[in-house]
């Protein structure tokens, strides 16, 4: 047991270290997001600079450290992406851009797609020329994405899409997405999916922003009116998209995870800085077990992490178990905000920059933090993993497995 | 964070893998459920049997060094053989003797005191104790009545883990007329010494009142080293006792899903309701974080690092938790059998809350886990 890179890790993290140092901007402070820095309003600032920082990483070939070399990979194992992401976490780089592309969207194609549309899409995603968005979620399919209702239609060597997605991060500004529709509603739902690939150029699709409780807009809603795609970009057989999209997913895990709000240091730096009615809030016996109890469970999860780190190092895949991360940390971000508050007391509503602590970052956490708890598994989603994939539990007794998808009860829509 | 780690090897090495399962299958057989219950409801004491099988093993002197007659491996193989004692709740006086009385000699132990106890530790041969505890109420430098003075003790130590069948004991006292705490070095064979059993919540581990009456003490370690070295050896005991724990509350959790896959209710497993899902999984999420915790305990433990006394409360406190909630959830899960005397769910349900007092409750640790985080930041 020890905290040491191997030889080859540690010339790797060198490597990545001097790379950063020369061509990475630094973080003013511990909250500074790209998007902070660079807004992305008046002709789209943020976006431009983030593809020509992308363009630098792939050409110094830290894009995509465990992709196949003919991609433009160094097919290096997983623990060098983790220390990269280690050491890229300290400098301000763009984030939101790219993961879903290079996450996602490129090694289902890498599973799925031809040698020539490889050769065609992996590049340029990875030079951040062409940007990915995933269209998987609707209105009435979230947790149960199966149950999804946007139809494909064949007509020919073409596929007609009809229909709704939501929850599509950066769609407004993507230039190719994968798509997973129902292509035969007659089946069971699981086997009447189709998954494909599109342009997001082409026509009939129609974007809007949705506007979070924060105020702010990560995420599209995307309408589909006869948008035609070639039947060479379907991945995966007729009806076999169910099985495509748990390849995507699994590879979402990997990538998710990440606390990026205020954390234990945060509120301990508040504890310790604020009074309450008797004295230092940090001298008051609850606030005290409260932090305490916030601790062991930030530790346990960073160690957790190096847990996983330890099993990548060895060449293992990290299985289900990944899942602790996010159950952990979401709703502990939101309790972390609302504690926070709470000390700060009636003073605790004010999100004005100027006058709450750290810039109202806990303020914002309160309305950001909610999303963590559903967005990539809501923490029932997460539990039902953990029993079934991690502890052999069986699944749920479901009334939809084996009905035909259009004879299923949908109540009130 | 008081430190900056690039875990890459944040495991157990093969080796010590292996001594995992050895020590697995050895205990299946002589720490079996069976053998475990002769001594809840027997008038033994421990498995005097199973005790003298783990010294032949040579566990006793895992982590006490070849010049004191022990093995010399290390702490990690200590905290890889407390998981295991801590799973199959073996009946022995080992975490009295090992994690406190051989440590405390270990850390402030002449070379007369340690060439008297340590080479018997290791062969199984010497049983020690801790003596800290006065009755019902949490035991602080200040509260403490035991008193030493002029190489004799005084005072009534009540419960003191394996306190009835140790041949000697580590005691906390007070020194002179003040209130300042030091550790003393008792043989139990002296006439000042009184000894009576003490019913406990966990008849697996026996317990004893103490009662000195100007019983022979050598002062353990400098004088003046008094409670801080008495919080020394409660962060070395706390992170192999997490171990124990997480061992338990392992074994809790297997029960528990065990058990939920075999029992149908309303025509199916009660495995596939979510209401039982769903609380395997935070029983699991428990045990992770814990067990993550814990390693990180050991790592400091065994560097003898700066992030011990951090790491250890954090170790301790997540530790208490997870084995009290999963052995309190195995309960629930089981129904009504799991409130039989007859299942074995009560032996985890009170060896958690046992092993989360026997050095001070969670909300004590809790304190101090904040009072360290506030020195490290300051």
């Amino acid at each position: 047991m020890d905290f040491d890179d191997t030889r080859e890790e540690a010339a790797f993290r060198a490597e990545a270290r001097r790379w950063l140092g020369a061509h990475a901007e630094t973080k003013s402070g511990a909250f500074e997001t790209w998007q902070s820095r660079y807004p992305d309003r008046d002709g789209y600032d943020g976006f431009e600079r983030a593809k020509a920082f992308q363009h630098k990483k792939a050409d110094a070939g830290f894009a995509a450290l465990h992709w196949p070399a003919e991609s433009g990979g160094r097919a290096l194992p997983p623990i060098y992406q983790v220390i990269y992401a280690q050491e890229e976490s300290k400098y301000l780089v763009p984030r939101g851009y790219f993961e879903i592309g290079l996450g996602m969207c490129i090694p289902t194609l890498f599973t799925y797609g031809t040698d020539a549309q490889k050769r065609r899409y992996a590049p340029a995603a990875l030079c951040g020329d062409e940007v990915w968005c995933q269209l998987f979620s609707e209105p009435g399919a979230g947790s149960d994405l199966a149950g999804l209702r946007t139809r494909a239609q064949r007509e020919g060597d073409e596929w007609v899409i009809n229909g709704q997605k939501i929850w599509t991060s950066g769609a407004h500004w993507a230039d190719w997405a994968i798509l997973v529709a129902r292509s035969d509603p007659k089946t069971a739902k699981h086997k009447g999916l189709t998954f494909f690939f599109l342009s997001m150029k082409s026509p009939g699709i129609e974007t809007r922003r949705i506007k979070q409780i924060s105020g702010a807009s990560h995420f599209n809603e995307v309408y589909f009116t006869d948008v035609r795609i070639p039947d060479g970009q379907r991945l995966g057989a007729v009806g076999a998209g169910w099985g495509v999209a748990i390849t995507t997913l699994m590879n979402e895990r990997l990538a998710s995870g990440e606390l990026r709000g205020p954390d234990f240091e945060e509120i301990f730096g508040l504890a310790c800085s604020v009074s309450l009615e008797d004295g230092p809030a940090i001298a008051n016996a609850a606030v005290r077990e409260r932090l305490a109890d916030l601790y062991v469970k930030t530790q346990g999860v960073r160690l957790t992490r190096f847990r996983t780190m330890t099993a990548l190092s060895r060449g293992e895949t990290p299985g289900p178990e990944n899942s602790i991360g996010k159950l952990v940390n979401a709703p502990k971000a939101q309790e972390i905000a609302s504690f926070a508050m709470d000390l700060l007391d009636m003073g605790g509503v004010i999100m004005d920059k100027d006058t709450a602590p750290l810039r109202a970052a806990f303020q914002e956490s309160l309305l950001t933090s909610p999303g963590g708890r559903i967005a990539a598994g809501t923490d029932e989603i997460l539990r039902n993993i953990i029993a079934e994939r991690v502890l052999g539990l069986p699944q749920d007794m479901r009334v939809d497995r084996d009905l035909p998808f259009d004879q299923l009860p949908t109540g009130a829509r | 964070m008081p430190y900056d780690p690039r875990a890459v090897n944040f495991d157990f090495s093969p080796d010590q893998r292996s001594l995992r399962e050895q020590a697995r299958k050895f205990l299946a057989e002589h720490a079996s459920s069976a053998r475990v219950r002769r001594i809840l409801e027997g008038a033994a004491p421990y498995d005097a049997e199973l005790w003298r099988g783990m010294a032949e093993m040579g566990w006793m002197g895992t982590a006490i060094p070849e010049t004191h007659g022990g093995a010399g491996f290390g702490y990690l193989e200590l905290c890889v053989l407390a998981e295991e004692l801590g799973r199959s709740l073996a009946p022995t006086p080992f975490s009295s003797t090992i994690y406190l009385a051989a440590e405390a000699l270990l850390l402030a132990g002449s070379p007369a005191q340690k060439k008297r106890w340590l080479p018997r530790i290791a062969q199984g041969e010497a049983i020690g104790c801790f003596a800290l505890a006065e009755g019902p109420q949490v035991a602080t430098p200040g509260n403490i009545t035991t008193r030493a003075n002029g190489g004799r003790v005084s005072g009534t130590k009540i419960p003191v883990m394996d306190g009835d069948v140790a041949d000697f004991a580590v005691v906390v006292a007070g020194e002179g007329n003040r209130a300042r705490a030091g550790l003393f070095l008792v043989n139990l064979t002296d006439p000042g010494v009184t000894r009576t059993s003490v019913t406990t919540v966990d008849p697996t581990r026996s317990h004893a009142r103490l009662v000195f009456d100007g019983a022979a003490a050598e002062p353990l370690g400098a004088p003046g080293a008094g409670w801080p070295l008495v919080e020394r050896l409660l962060d070395r005991a706390a992170v192999l006792v997490a171990f124990e724990q997480l061992g338990g509350a392992q074994a809790a959790l297997d029960m528990a899903r065990q058990y939920a896959l075999g029992r149908f209710a309303f025509g199916r497993q009660i495995a596939s309701f979510q209401a039982i899902k769903h609380k395997l999984a935070d029983m699991y999420v428990a045990v992770e974080l814990a067990r993550s915790n814990a390693y990180y305990g050991a790592w400091a433990l065994s560097k003898d690092a700066a992030e011990l006394p951090v790491a250890a409360a954090t170790a301790r406190v997540a530790a208490s938790e997870a084995y009290y909630h999963s052995a309190k959830e195995n309960i629930q899960v089981h129904g009504g059998m799991g409130f039989t005397w007859e299942f074995d769910c009560h032996l985890h349900y009170r060896r958690a809350k046992l092993t989360a007092l026997m050095l001070g409750s969670a909300r004590r640790w809790k304190d101090l886990l904040v009072t360290r985080l506030q020195s490290g930041a300051a």
